[in-house]
């Protein structure tokens, strides 16, 4: 299975929108190597603007493009996009509905050895708290690169998280994204997993062990967190009334609650939330890190698990 | 590059050929921990070599033993990612031991890829999100001015990071609440990732900008310790006002592969660039002993 960061995917997307689109201006601070924009600078000097190590006057001054009737596609780490970035935002973006696409890289645990400073796992909840905006997760590559694309079709501000660390491709070209529908990637009938991003491909070669242990487990990847596929959750927590969410994130505050959130209001079923509990992240390869806090495969299929005969008593 | 007015520093020839040894054991840590993370940051780490000796061996008061002893010292590294250098020379001044570095950036590590209070002793706060630091070095001084303590506080910063808003904000603060017992010491050594601090986003004239916020501002060779202890002292009598000095570096200091090249901002050096650094730094070494 090919491996690819969904950064590269973001960097090749971007260069492939500036062929085709002349009003698309790109900002980045200072990490362009880092979140790939740097293709675009290349190919496109004119139209990329590095805004230095100032995250906030970059976010203020991409609305002030979109005033100017361009559409900015904005980006640097996770961490800084939404954390120190996040009130500029919310004011100068999301306020006044402005067209800008902030997609953010490192996200997660998977930024690895820099540690918990750089490892964004409150993002999710950050940007989807806000009015007006979109939040999308991409899973592989090629989703990355039909979310870059798509976002373009979407009057107002959105926010794309992308990851350091290769991860394996598990579309094909096919695959087609729907902002605010999830996707079931694999049927089952005893649980669903409702996964995002990078824990996708986790959940379903979880699903895989638990097959073997008898527990059919269905897996939807919901890669639109906000709008979040109401019908879909519905829909599957009537099938399998025992719902399971797994993402790169903090347990607070994402795709665990947005989908609790749903449930809780019209399909009350148990919803296990798997992500980092509460604590920030620490350095290590980004390997080590997902088995750390229990966010690959054996460890997910385990937490299924027990989550099933913790029911079933 | 020289200070108008220096002041005279008292230091034997010996005391500085063993600030530059001092110097060079240093940087071959920074380069082993970083070889052995296979990660990290590089360029950043080496240019504020002599900035840390000079205060850890000649400056700041401290206790390895308590680090947390009220009368202290305090140093901020605002510019987080050089950590390999601050760890280097707090292992080398007692706080933890030597066997420590060869875990920088691994599972389980007391030593973190950014520095991180909980986790090792010595660091006041963690850093690692630039811009930061030197608001928290405000509020520190301001701290220990309202309890008459003698204490001073040192913050490091980098001059990609003066990019930040947040710097301004803290400046003018520094200024305006007249923080004599604050030194902020920029490592201008005119890189950061994307490429020349001048072609990104120009912070220049510096010093211009930071005398209008209220500093008292110097600019030395950041590389010469008579220069760096004579700046120290001058900021230590300066009355009614921060001091700002501009420490002119170069970035990857003291490794030819590695010297004024942006790519090694954030990355370690591979077996053979190792190999090559720790050859060139025991030269530094055997031509420090035979001239002095
Ligand atoms: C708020 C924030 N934005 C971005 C980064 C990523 N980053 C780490 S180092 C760096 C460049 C800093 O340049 P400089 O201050 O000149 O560092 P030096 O040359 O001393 O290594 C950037 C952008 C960060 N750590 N914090
Ligand atoms: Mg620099």
């Amino acid at each position: 299975m090919d491996r690819v960061a969904t950064r590269d995917a973001y960097g090749e997307a971007l260069v492939e929108l500036g062929e085709k689109y002349s009003n698309i201006v790109v900002l980045d601070a200072d990490l362009s190597g880092s979140t790939r924009t740097s293709k675009f600078a290349r190919k496109f000097p004119e139209r990329f603007f590095n805004m230095g190590v100032a995250e906030q006057n970059m976010m203020v001054t991409a609305a002030g493009f979109a005033l100017a009737g361009f559409i900015p596609y904005v980006s640097t780490f996770a961490i800084f996009a939404t954390g120190r970035a996040w009130e500029p935002i919310r004011q100068s973006i999301a306020y006044s509905n402005i067209n800008v696409k902030i997609v953010a890289s490192h996200a997660g645990i998977t930024v690895g050895e820099d540690g918990g400073s750089h490892q964004s796992i409150e993002d999710i909840a950050l940007m989807r708290v806000i009015p007006n905006m979109y939040v999308f997760v991409p899973a592989d590559a090629v989703e990355t690169k039909k979310i870059i694309k798509k976002i373009m079709e979407i009057d107002g501000p959105c926010y794309v998280r992308t990851g350091r660390s290769k991860v394996p491709v598990i579309f094909d070209n096919s695959y087609e994204f729907t902002p605010g529908k999830g996707k079931i990637v694999r049927e089952g009938k005893d649980v669903a997993i409702i996964a995002t991003g990078i824990e996708v491909y986790e959940s379903l070669k979880a699903a895989e062990i638990l097959e073997k242990k008898g527990i059919s487990a269905l897996v939807v990847n919901m890669s639109s967190i906000k709008p979040i596929d109401r019908e879909l959750i519905e829909e599957v927590a009537e099938r399998t009334g025992k719902i399971v969410t797994v993402e790169e994130h903090s347990i607070y505050g994402g795709l665990g609650s947005a989908v609790s959130e749903v449930i809780g209001e019209t399909k009350p079923v148990p919803v296990k939330i798997i992500g980092i509990r509460d604590r920030f992240g620490i350095s290590g390869k980004a390997e080590e890190l997902v088995r750390y806090f229990k966010l690959d495969t054996e460890s997910i299929a385990r937490e299924v698990e027990s989550f099933l005969s913790r029911i079933n008593d | 590059m020289e200070i108008e007015n220096p002041l005279p520093v008292d230091i034997s020839r010996q005391e500085l050929i063993n600030l530059k040894q001092k110097a060079i054991t240093i940087r071959k840590k920074i380069v082993k921990m970083l070889y052995l993370a296979g990660s990290g940051h590089t360029g950043g780490s080496l240019s504020i070599v002599e900035i840390l000796v000079s205060l850890y061996f000649k400056v700041m008061k401290y206790d390895p033993r308590n680090p947390q002893w009220e009368e202290r010292d305090r140093l901020i590294l605002s510019k987080g990612h050089a950590a390999p250098a601050l760890y280097a020379v707090l292992s080398e001044a007692g706080f933890f031991s030597e066997e420590d570095l060869w875990t920088l950036r691994k599972l389980g590590s007391h030593l973190q890829g950014h520095p991180d209070s909980k986790a090792t002793p010595g660091v006041e706060i963690s850093t690692g999100s630039l811009g930061q630091g030197l608001g928290i070095a405000n509020g520190l001084a301001l701290g220990l001015k309202l309890k008459k303590s003698s204490s001073r506080v040192y913050v490091i910063l980098g001059d990609g990071e003066m990019q930040e808003g947040m710097v301004w904000e803290a400046a003018m603060a520094s200024g305006h609440y007249r923080l004599d017992n604050l030194c902020a010491i920029l490592d201008n050594n005119n890189l950061q990732i994307d490429g020349k601090v001048s072609d990104i986003m120009s912070i220049y004239p510096i010093e211009d900008k930071l005398r209008a916020f209220g500093w008292n501002v110097l600019t030395i060779d950041g590389h010469d310790f008579e220069s760096i202890l004579s700046a120290l002292k001058i900021a230590e009598k300066t009355k009614g006002k921060p001091t700002f000095i501009v420490a002119k570096t170069v970035k990857g200091k003291g490794v030819s592969i590695f010297e004024n090249k942006v790519k090694y901002h954030g990355v370690a050096p591979n077996e053979e660039e190792y190999r090559i650094a720790m050859e060139e730094l025991k030269q530094q070494e055997e031509e420090l002993r035979k001239y002095g």
